[in-house]
């Protein structure tokens, strides 16, 4: 599932971009890829980003990730409830399991990520994670 | 065989290396002997020294003569336990697994701490890895360490530290402890843990709470270095409101074994587990509910993160480990607390009848645990030289640790050593000195 309204990362980030705010999560495909996810480390509101840069670490049963900020900020919110219960990530990743709400210092960088076409053809073309 | 392989001689096989580099003489070996020669020869070897069974030693300073049960060297050296290389593998290693989850449980009990892992390599590193997970958690450089930490380990943390960066400080000690208002003046802002050893390096009791205000006052972790054994009788680490607990677990159910191998135990709160290094041991069910123990939270291990891996640490005690389980099992919580008080009846005994020698004088006030420092009125080594004549291990020269602990004398007296055996051994020290 590859939410057409939404932006993509290389590395299976989804951001929806509202005006200056934009809510960021993994994908269906990197939820999928995996596992069970048992463990996941945010940053605090305030926290700085970069894009591309690492802004936390999540971690299913047999291995760990770094997420990836799509876009430069500041962190507004953490989803509190997805880190007291990971699994809803692996169950809605698109809605219930968002991961921040950040503020978009920015909004240039968009033009640099993935629509949901292109983010289809990278994963069709057996992108590993 | 030579033929089969098709060559001519053994030395073919080493055409490889530069003819300048081999040997040409043979090694210098005596003749072979027969099996009874042999083993009459190693007789007379192992004849020349004195082992700790006879008279029993005085001696301690990180590794105590203390009694095992001879039901743990059984069940220890049970082949499945014995020769089994890194069994972790649950579909075949429920026994050691369970074995390894009932050691942390102990651990956390006499700790009062929440969670601990499968064992680290002995007190010292144990010690390090404390102070990598605090750095870790803290996301701090700095170290403030007690100046009653024990020698060897402090030094093997400077070994660990060396290039990352860490500045390390000693808060000073006055009277055998470490001063109180020096742990405030020492913690910074960079300060990612406190480390503070009791019983210290003089057998002597500390107040942990000035390292602990200190910490919590900057933001910092408190390490506290302890002994599994005297747990069972002092403060635990969690009331003292320690955030990782170590040290070296020999004292429960390892033998001497000149110097090893011993025991490295960890504890901590149930937060920090992500950030504990080594193997964790957990209870789990099976597909038909059942329940099992399993090897868990591998993903902060260094085969799968190895980037943001804190240690390299890669394997554990896992012997040492059943040993200390099935030792504290056997002697149970009361039987435990009665080794330890007879610790600190027997070493508060000595302590007493030495005083009363001419020219010998406890060095430091105040509780102590198992060791005393005394001031000599000769040189500790020429006092141990003449009570080796008489067959005596006599207690530490502290001058061997440090030039400025010259003269003091750390003997250790355990629950072992029986109230003749102690007077015998004062009588003697009375004997070399006259």
């Amino acid at each position: 599932m590859i939410p057409k309204e939404l932006r993509y990362t290389k590395e299976h980030e989804w951001v929806k971009v509202e005006g200056d705010t934009a809510t960021v999560g993994i994908t269906d495909y990197a939820q999928g890829e995996l596992g069970d996810i048992v463990y996941i480390e945010l940053p605090e509101p305030g926290s700085a980003l970069e894009q591309m840069k690492s802004f936390g670490l999540i971690e299913a049963v047999k291995t760990e990730a770094d997420l990836y900020s799509p876009l430069s900020g500041e962190v507004t919110e953490r989803n509190d409830a997805v880190v007291g219960d990971p699994g809803v990530i692996n169950s809605s990743p698109y809605e219930d399991g968002w991961l921040i709400k950040m503020k978009v210092g920015n909004p240039k960088e968009t033009e640099g990520l993935l629509t949901a076409e292109q983010y289809a053809e990278h994963i069709g073309n057996g992108a590993a994670s | 065989m030579l033929k089969v392989v098709g060559i001519g001689k053994i030395e073919d096989l080493l055409r490889e290396i530069p003819e300048d580099l081999l040997r040409d003489e043979s090694l210098d070996l005596p003749a072979p002997m027969s099996e009874f020669e042999l083993s009459s020869h190693m007789k007379d070897l192992a004849a020349s020294n004195t082992g700790a069974a006879k008279g029993g030693p005085f001696l301690g300073g990180g590794a105590y003569d203390h009694y095992i049960p001879s039901a743990v060297r059984q069940i220890v050296s049970r082949s499945e336990f014995l020769t089994a290389y890194t069994p972790y593998q649950p579909e075949v290693s429920q026994g050691t697994l369970q074995a390894a989850f009932e050691y942390q449980s102990m651990v956390c009990a006499l700790t009062g701490l929440e969670v601990s892992n499968a064992s680290l390599y002995d007190g010292a590193s144990a010690s390090a890895e404390a102070v990598l997970m605090a750095r870790a958690i803290a996301d701090r450089p700095d170290v403030v360490v007690g100046g009653t930490l024990q020698p060897a380990y402090k030094e093997v943390l400077d070994t660990y530290l060396k290039y990352s960066g860490a500045e390390v400080k000693e808060a000073s000690a006055a009277d055998g402890r470490v001063k109180p208002e020096d742990w405030k003046k020492l913690v910074t802002p960079r300060t990612a843990a406190v480390v503070i050893q009791s019983p210290n390096m003089f057998g002597l009791i500390e107040n942990v709470t000035p390292a602990v205000e200190a910490a919590k006052q900057a933001g910092a972790l408190t390490v506290m270095v302890c002994d599994l054994l005297s747990l069972s009788l002092l403060r635990s680490p969690a009331e003292w409101g320690a955030d990782i607990a170590v040290g070296e677990g020999q004292s429960v159910g390892s033998a001497l074994s000149f110097g090893g191998p011993y025991l490295g135990f960890i504890a901590t709160k149930r937060s920090f587990i992500r950030k504990m290094p080594g193997r964790i041991v957990a209870e789990t069910s099976d597909a038909d509910g059942r329940r099992g123990f399993v090897m868990t939270l591998q993903t902060r291990e260094q085969h799968i993160r190895r980037e943001r891996a804190t240690s390299n640490i890669c394997t554990n005690q896992g012997l040492n480990a059943l040993a200390a389980a099935v030792h504290i099992g056997l002697l149970g919580p009361r039987g435990l607390r009665r080794a330890a008080e007879g610790c600190v009846r027997n070493a508060r005994y000595a302590a007493e009848e030495i005083s009363k020698v001419p020219g010998f004088k406890t060095e430091f006030d105040g509780p102590f645990f198992r060791e005393f420092a005394v001031r000599t009125p000769i040189p500790p080594a020429e006092l141990n030289r003449r009570l080796a004549e008489r067959g005596m291990l006599g207690g530490l020269d502290l001058g061997r640790w440090d030039d400025s602990l010259g003269g003091l004398w750390l003997v250790c007296v355990t629950e072992k050593r029986r109230k003749a055996e102690i007077d015998e051994f004062v009588q003697a020290v009375r004997e070399c000195c006259e």
